[in-house]
């Protein structure tokens, strides 16, 4: 979707700006929110692109209101609230209210460092030949889907030179909408600084995204 | 905020958002989804046992061996696994190298994607608005930002992680540490220069 999320290139004016010595959470809330986010990905079912829909998928005013741990409870609300796990009023209430909906399975301290190590690779064995090789010429497909995508806007339109094969991966805009893995080939994408910004751009600039193949096409 | 609370009165001086928080996580542990030991464990881990000092060990076995090294920039994901650094948010990474010609910087212009196993959780910088926007387009006003400047000749390449595939930088090794220990070697390689935003410390920057 086309949200406030996909910053690249929005103009912004504050500098970015550096804390010395910054610790992973600035608050309590902060460490609970984190963790209860991760434990919760398990009895709850979804799966990462679920969850990125569920935070970008928002008023431009909302995101960009929220401090990034307030869009991960935001975020984690709506994907339990969505599967009758926690609903509103109890949430308003501080409390249980309705019974346990029943989960597969839960987090338990034992099974961390192994969920942990496991991750959650994406790659998957490739269902046919890549449409694309390093060097080839392609441009990036002019797609403003409502639902989940990961093609930023900055680059769609234009054109730029395969970088890499990355493998057949998890296609997130299938995946975000519960339709499937659909594997599809992944390529890192190089574009010209010029080619995205225009002739005032930093003539040694060169940009990478990481494309599945259905976001490109011959250039 | 009420600025006339009353000792012992704990819930006075909480914004809404903890009380959110505090209010999600008794319901998940009253209805049996979450258990307070693992959400314990999890924020331990990332508190105490993944950040960037992972990263840092990765660097300074590639500067003193040229083997590893090769096995870095070829297939970062077993070469780092090697050191025991594997998992969640680092399933596929990729390791660039920088070199006089070429500065590598790292972003995720849609959300926040980090190569957790060897940084840790990412900074609040890295999830800002102003550095997802600017990364993009004007990446030396960004390294300016950050105090430092690379040659206009040196060419810059922005990694933009809009897939599940982790970026992590491999610094240039600072001049004049020639017959290091790794283990020295890893104090002068700092998150940002793993990240693109920075430079390894000089040698006169450690003890």
């Amino acid at each position: 979707m086309d949200g406030a999320h996909d910053m690249g290139g929005v103009p912004w004016t504050d500098p970015v700006q550096p804390e010395p010595n910054e610790p992973p959470f600035h608050a309590e809330w902060e460490r609970r929110a984190f963790a209860i986010t991760l434990a919760m990905g398990m009895p709850g079912g979804w799966n990462i692109d679920m969850s990125r829909f569920a935070r970008e998928n928002r008023p431009p005013a909302d995101y960009l209101s929220k401090s990034y741990f307030e869009i991960w409870i935001a975020g984690l609300e709506r994907l339990m609230a969505e599967r009758g796990l926690v609903a509103p009023d109890e949430v308003a209430a501080g409390h249980a209210l309705h019974p346990a909906k029943p989960v597969v399975r839960t987090l338990s301290a034992e099974g961390v460092a192994a969920m942990l190590h496991r991750g959650g690779p994406t790659e998957r064995a490739p269902t046919g030949p890549a449409r694309f090789a390093v060097g080839d010429r392609v441009r990036a497909r002019m797609i403003n889907p409502p639902t989940h995508t990961r093609l930023p806007r900055y680059v769609r339109g234009h054109a730029g030179t395969i970088a890499a094969v990355r493998g057949c991966h998890v296609f997130p805009d299938s995946n975000a909408r519960g339709a499937g893995e659909d594997p599809q080939w992944l390529y890192t994408v190089a574009f010209d600084g010029v080619e995205i910004w225009g002739k005032e751009s930093d003539p040694a600039l060169e940009i990478t995204v990481d494309a599945w193949e259905p976001y490109l096409e011959p250039a | 905020m009420n600025e006339h609370h009353h000792h012992g009165h704990d819930h006075s001086d909480l914004s809404e958002t903890e009380l959110r928080v505090r209010a999600l996580e008794t319901i998940l542990t009253e209805k049996g989804y979450v258990e307070p030991a693992a959400l314990d464990l999890l924020i331990e881990t990332y508190e105490t046992k993944v950040g960037p000092r992972n990263g840092a060990r990765v660097v300074a076995r590639a500067w003193t061996d040229s083997a590893y090294r090769a096995r870095l920039l070829g297939d970062a994901t077993p070469a780092i696994a090697e050191l025991g650094y594997a998992g969640r948010q680092g399933e596929h990474i990729v390791a660039l190298e920088n070199t006089p010609e070429l500065h590598n910087m790292v972003v995720c212009t849609l959300c926040s994607c980090y190569p957790w196993p060897v940084l840790g959780l990412p900074p609040v910088w890295y999830k800002s608005a102003p550095y997802r926007s600017k990364a993009v387009k004007d990446p030396r006003g960004v390294l300016r930002d950050f105090g430092f400047e690379i040659p206009a000749t040196t060419k810059i390449r922005v990694w933009d992680s809009t897939a599940e595939i982790r970026y992590v930088v491999l610094p240039m090794r600072p001049e004049g540490t020639e017959g290091w220990s790794e283990e020295r070697l890893a104090d002068l390689v700092t998150r940002d220069s793993m990240i693109g935003t920075g430079l390894p410390k000089q040698p006169h920057e450690v003890g």
